[in-house]
């Protein structure tokens, strides 16, 4: 994160976040009293002819639901991304201010426009190192404001932590392979905690950061099934046998589109390794180990060489394969890795 | 060139022109505006104007779309755009595509130019942690699970097989490359590192980024531009600046080659892909690494320069730590990247073509051959520049 990326994400400000949004259903009785039920709140202003809803419910009218939003802006994913990309992956939504200009009944179709209001100075919290980003939506019917929603999230890099790999080995496979890159995006609308919930909730999160997911398509998703059901599958071709690695749709030896699978068995020898010190990411900590692991079967791979010292790891050194689960705040991620094979131990 | 037979390439195009803004850390303006005004100093430089371009030739990675630098600097209809992928790769082979078309008589000027901010903007070094699910994103994939996220650490997997082979050391083999760059850096003004050399003791002390890599064995990071026109032999000799004549121009591929991760083939400790380059230039340039009186070779990271010196035949395969510290070619004379700026190799050729003029703040004496290679790790490019005349 480099100073300059706050003028960056600076010229953001006053840039929609999503334009000529609207509720997903009008103002309703039904919706009213699920809310009224779940907080509590008996207020007969809420209930009965003329009754209005509840003014802090005013989120609940825009919000996306779990099918996803619309009309968001362009801009928004933008700062979005820029923040991603300068390592700030996580995010917290750290309160909400509303104010209510008149009070909304059943009936009344809400509109919304979100503007990105203001992007902080770089901060440094007990989470993480991160800015703050605010938006404010404005809430209208028929071109009436009829309330301001004021968002404030900080998206930050957290704090580095000890990889928190566990051997899974006796675990059933639950994991899945993503399906490519998941940018753990925020979207104000969809999961925003109730403004009664807010800041307690939300630092209550407390979750490992995330690892890159691996980059899952049509050509190689049936080596991240396998990898999820624990069996390392490298591809050969049936026309000249050729075992291939990394997963491809023909063969460079002879050029054919046919193959099938066979399962490694797990052995193999570190070819070359590298040890990660600088710069850190989410998820990992400096100094580790990553290395070119030569399977018995000839094929390599790239993968982390584990229950080593990082300055232990040598070319040469026989591994075996070990499945394990990285539990982070995206779920389970399972990940083919490699320790020092039984019996033989680390020059 | 082709792969197996001589192309009728060579002595056709020349280089008339070069151009660059300032090197900094942040350039204050925009990407656009760096490509804009290398090019108008290229052209300034060449004795031409931007009416008389017809053609402009970048990088795949370049966001100065050419039809918009047109339009910046005031040129007129194009008929000749192209880019070139692969990232660094694809520096000389600018200059490739722009000799073809000239020779081919699709263009009569054609500039090639690269502009960025790269370090006060999206910084490369700072790594990569997802990638799109297409061909490209996938080849990633296979290592951003498991944390080998950064080019320094791409590199740093063949590097350190480079050493278990010859039985070296990352002080014994990198260094020489790293001080050898920043002697020459240090006298050249336009240099970063200006006025700052350092020794293999530096070197060895400096931190380590991704084993067997420190600090001091990768490239800066860069903003700025760099532009170079090309256009005809018989049209260079009218104009002022003595023509750098393209007597070879190549791409390269490898078999089995990915960008960055050409991990699962062969020994790692070299890169096939320069060689495919280095057999195009050294057939169809009619010369040897003996007649090469500078080399400008693509450093981004130091071990992949005594990997470029030993697939062009400078010297035998373990021997490039030796033969750097001997000074036995005078090498990356502007500086390199590692000195100069980090300017994908396009600040390289431009060099080239300085001490072709001897106009070099390192000036070899007589220098008419010069080599000049394009990314490392990656398809790549290479050229060779000489004199009018010095391979007659």
């Amino acid at each position: 994160m480099d100073d300059e990326l706050h003028a960056r994400l600076k010229a953001y400000e006053g840039r929609p976040a999503a334009v000529a949004g609207t509720g997903r259903d009008p103002v309703n009785a039904p919706m009213i009293r699920h809310w009224c039920e779940a907080t509590g709140d008996r207020n007969p202003a809420y209930t009965g002819p003329g009754a209005i809803a509840p003014p802090t419910m005013l989120q609940a009218w825009i919000m996306g639901g779990l099918s996803g939003h619309e009309g968001r802006a362009q801009a928004y994913d933008e700062l979005l991304s820029l923040l991603d990309e300068a390592g700030c992956t996580s995010v917290v939504a750290t309160d909400c201010e509303q104010e209510y200009l008149r009070p909304l009944r059943p009936g009344d179709e809400v509109a919304f426009d979100t503007v990105i209001e203001s992007v902080s100075q770089r901060k440094t919290t007990k989470l993480g190192t991160g800015y703050f980003v605010t938006t404010r939506t404005d809430v209208r019917v028929a071109e009436e404001l009829v309330g301001t929603h004021r968002f404030r999230i900080l998206k930050y890099a957290p704090r580095t932590h000890a990889p928190s790999g566990q051997a899974s080995s006796a675990r059933a496979s639950s994991g899945h392979a993503s399906s490519g890159p998941a940018p753990n995006e925020y979207v104000p609308s969809e999961h925003a905690p109730t403004p009664t919930g807010r800041e307690e909730k939300a630092q209550g999160r407390q979750e490992a950061p995330r690892r890159p997911r691996p980059v899952v398509n049509r050509d190689n998703a049936g080596f991240w099934e396998g990898v999820r059901r624990h069996r390392l599958l490298v591809q050969r071709c049936t026309g000249c046998d050729t075992l291939r690695f990394p997963w491809l749709p023909g063969c460079n030896a002879c050029g054919s589109p046919e193959w099938d699978t066979v399962e490694a068995d797990g052995e193999g020898t570190v070819f070359s390794y590298v040890v990660m010190h600088h710069p850190p990411f989410p998820a990992f900590s400096p100094p580790y180990a990553i290395g070119l692991i030569e399977l018995a079967e000839g094929v390599r791979i790239i993968s982390n060489v584990v229950d080593v010292p990082y300055d232990k790891v040598r070319i040469g050194m026989p591994v075996e394969l070990e499945f394990r689960s990285y539990d982070d705040e995206d779920g389970e991620l399972v990940l083919p890795v490699f320790r020092p094979r039984a019996g033989e131990v680390a020059a | 060139m082709s792969v197996r037979t001589r192309d009728s390439l060579g002595g056709r195009a020349a280089i008339v022109g070069i151009g660059a803004t300032e090197f900094s850390k942040d350039s204050g303006r925009s990407e656009l505006r760096l490509a804009v005004e290398s090019v108008r100093a290229a052209l300034a430089d060449a004795g031409l104007t931007p009416a008389d371009v017809d053609g402009l030739v970048t990088f795949t990675m370049d966001t100065s779309p050419e039809i918009t630098v047109a339009q910046a600097c005031g040129m007129g209809e194009l008929s000749f755009f192209s880019r070139v992928h692969y990232g660094g790769g694809a520096a000389c082979a600018t200059v490739q595509q722009a000799a073809l078309a000239v020779a081919a008589g699709v263009a009569e000027v054609v500039v090639c130019y690269r502009a960025f901010n790269e370090r006060s903007g999206r910084r490369f070094g700072s790594g990569v942690r997802h990638r799109e699910p297409s061909a490209e994103g996938t080849a990633l994939g296979w290592t951003l699970p498991f944390g080998l996220l950064t080019p320094a650490s791409w590199v740093a997997m063949a590097a350190q097989r480079y050493l278990y082979t010859y039985g070296l050391t990352p002080e014994d083999a990198f260094g020489p490359v790293a001080v050898t760059a920043r002697r020459h850096a240090a006298v050249n003004p336009a240099a970063y590192f200006h006025d700052r050399p350092i020794t293999r003791a530096d070197h060895a002390a400096s931190r380590w980024i991704a084993e067997p890599l420190r600090l001091l064995d990768c490239c800066q990071e860069t903003d700025g531009g760099q532009a170079l026109v090309v256009t005809s032999v018989e049209r260079a000799r009218d104009l002022p600046q003595p023509p750098a004549v393209v007597t070879a121009a190549a791409q390269g591929a490898g078999r089995a080659q990915e960008q960055m991760t050409s991990f699962y083939r062969d020994d790692l400790t070299g890169l096939p892909e320069m060689s495919v380059v280095a057999r195009q230039l050294w057939r169809g340039s009619g010369l040897a690494p003996a007649d090469i009186d500078v080399g400008i070779l693509y450093d981004h990271f130091t071990p992949f320069v005594l990997m470029q010196l030993e697939e062009f035949g400078f010297c035998a395969p373990g021997e490039a730590p030796g033969f750097v510290a001997e000074d036995r070619l005078p090498l990356n004379t502007h500086g390199g990247q590692l000195g100069e700026a980090y300017l994908h190799g396009m600040n390289g050729v431009a060099e080239a073509v300085r001490q072709l003029r001897g106009t070099s703040v390192n000036q070899v004496p007589g220098a008419a051959r010069t080599l000049v290679t394009a990314g490392t790790g990656v398809p790549t490019s290479g050229l060779v520049l000489t004199r009018d005349g010095a391979t007659d």
